[in-house]
């Protein structure tokens, strides 16, 4: 008990402390770009709760969402026989290393032109920026499987299905992790600036809007938005993957432990 | 421990260097480059949005010829080296002040959770009103997104440090600074570099979106340019080159990550093999 309210303290001390002092730096601030917290505050009450969270919010997300899963199927899909093939991703690994470097924002323009602005278009950039993280992990971590595990699954004669379903998935899963966690990030930015290049709805559409009539307060909410947004996304995968990964961090801190 | 071994023998006898391999990556190239010329050609892309591979790369000879692009060139790669320094600089700085104490590390954990995941992207805005499209704005962003990447790594690092190691130092009566010199900053150095190669992608990706969006000078502007002006292979033309920088940034960040730390066990594994 005291052990849960010690580590509260530590979690909640630093943030809490600079919560109060932006609270009280900014209280009479009459500068005009950095108004008082307690007016943000109020303002993002007025301007998120209120239909904007079904107009904007909503399909922002669900963009992203769907965009994220998409390029997190595709990647898997075509990263475990990538992996699992030496031959194949000889040839295939110079092509995905030039596609993987480009810069993702580029792609909203040359997206743009083949789907306009609408919905479509700022799916395709979330699922052509997230794919690449996703793909060259689930390569990585299918390459780096245990060799005797996988002598062992053709000694037992595992089943294709089995053998990908017991031993390739989880053996590349704490890989595959770490790059849904980067295509997270790239998703938030794709999902952002897709909205702010063009688009007639979405945070980033508003929060440029907000930003181009001056609206100071309106675009400060948004911001604190967009940190909630990222924040929160990024809480949800770390649950998802202490969930499937479990045996993965108990078998790293049993190792630490031995070492 | 056992598994790591493993896991450096499997990867290292991989082909990866091997003569067929090379031999076969060419030929994976030369296949992506004909249906990138052969697509549009036939029509199963329209060429109004996709032009032919060979039209892309007259225009890009054509761009290359102008001075607008060498300066576009070295405005976005002076964004992006600028920015990355301070990201550098600050993130390993406050990364060794922060893992230094079990203190600190305690009292800001919670807080660097929380503004890590932050997308850098929200503070364009903030950037215009602030600073226009200039290059300060470019920074802003570039530092906020690329700093975490070496501050979370340098965390790592400085928490990894062996408790023997450090009980041996004090017995040897190192001193702060020897301790520090060798024992904490050895350790680190391959989280560091990690952090560096990570940043150095990501302090790119955040110049590209800042001159696209925000319209600093530099290539992603001409980008945004080309495609509001119709010019659809110019376009093309500048995404090729930013690929092209964004190979090279990757191929110099592991060439200096090789060279930083030639007497790592990780590095020197590879090279024997």
């Amino acid at each position: 008990m005291t052990n849960a309210l010690s580590r509260l303290f530590w979690a909640l001390a630093l943030p809490v402390v600079l919560l109060l002092v932006w609270w009280f730096a900014s209280a009479g601030s009459q500068n005009f770009f950095f108004p008082p917290l307690a007016a943000i505050l109020s303002t993002f009450r007025d301007t998120w709760i209120s239909s904007k969270i079904v107009d904007d919010v909503l399909p922002s997300l669900a963009r992203l969402l769907f965009g994220y899963v998409a390029a997190a199927v595709i990647g898997i899909v075509l990263g475990i026989p990538i992996g699992l093939s030496p031959r194949l991703r000889a040839y295939v690994e110079p092509v995905l290393e030039f596609l993987r470097a480009i810069p993702p924002p580029v792609l909203v323009p040359v997206l743009i032109l083949f789907a306009g602005i609408g919905t479509s278009m700022k799916v395709l950039v979330i699922i052509s920026g997230c794919i690449w993280p996703i793909l060259l992990n689930t390569i990585e971590g299918v390459r780096g499987l245990d060799e005797e595990l996988a002598n062992i699954t053709r000694s037992y004669r595992f089943t294709s299905r089995g053998r990908l379903l017991h031993f390739v998935l989880p053996g590349a899963s704490p890989l595959i992790f770490a790059g849904l966690r980067q295509a997270l990030s790239i998703g938030i930015i794709l999902m952002v600036i897709s909205e702010m290049f063009a688009a007639s709805n979405g945070i980033g559409f508003t929060i440029i809007q907000f930003q181009r009539s001056f609206a100071i307060p309106e675009m400060w909410s948004g911001i604190i938005l967009l940190s909630l947004v990222g924040f929160v996304l990024s809480v949800l995968l770390g649950l998802l993957e202490r969930r499937v990964l479990h045996w993965y961090f108990g078998l790293r801190a049993a190792q630490r432990g031995n070492s | 421990m056992l598994l790591r071994v493993k896991r450096s023998r499997s990867s290292s006898t991989a082909p990866r260097t091997s003569g067929a391999g090379w031999l076969r990556g060419v030929i994976g190239l030369v296949v992506f480059a004909a249906v990138l010329e052969i697509f549009p050609r036939t029509g199963l892309v329209s060429p109004l949005y996709f032009p032919p591979l060979s039209d892309i790369l007259v225009a890009l000879g054509q761009e290359a010829a102008t001075g607008a692009f060498w300066i576009s060139l070295l405005l976005t790669l002076r964004s992006w080296a600028i920015g990355l320094a301070v990201a550098v600089a600050a993130g390993a700085a406050l990364g060794f002040f922060f893992g230094s104490s079990p203190f600190l590390r305690r009292l800001t954990a919670s807080t660097i959770d929380f503004l890590r995941p932050i997308p850098s992207v929200a503070l364009i805005p903030l950037a215009v009103l602030l600073y226009g499209s200039t290059i300060r704005s470019t920074l802003l962003l570039v530092v906020y997104a690329s700093i975490w990447q070496v501050l979370i790594q340098v965390l790592y690092g400085v928490q990894d440090v062996d408790p023997v190691a450090r009980q041996t130092a004090v017995s040897y009566r190192l001193g702060w600074w020897g301790e520090i010199r060798h024992v904490v900053w050895p350790t680190t150095l391959p989280y560091l570099m990690t952090g560096i190669r990570l940043a150095a992608a990501v302090a790119l990706i955040l110049t590209i979106t800042s001159e696209l969006i925000i319209g600093t000078p530099g290539l992603g502007k001409q980008i945004a340019l080309a495609q509001s002006g119709g010019a659809v292979a110019t376009m093309y033309a500048y995404v090729v080159v930013t690929g092209l920088i964004g190979v090279v940034v990757n191929i110099l960040a592991r060439l200096l990550e090789r060279r930083v730390m030639h007497w790592h066990p990780s590095i020197r594994r590879v090279e024997a093999a």
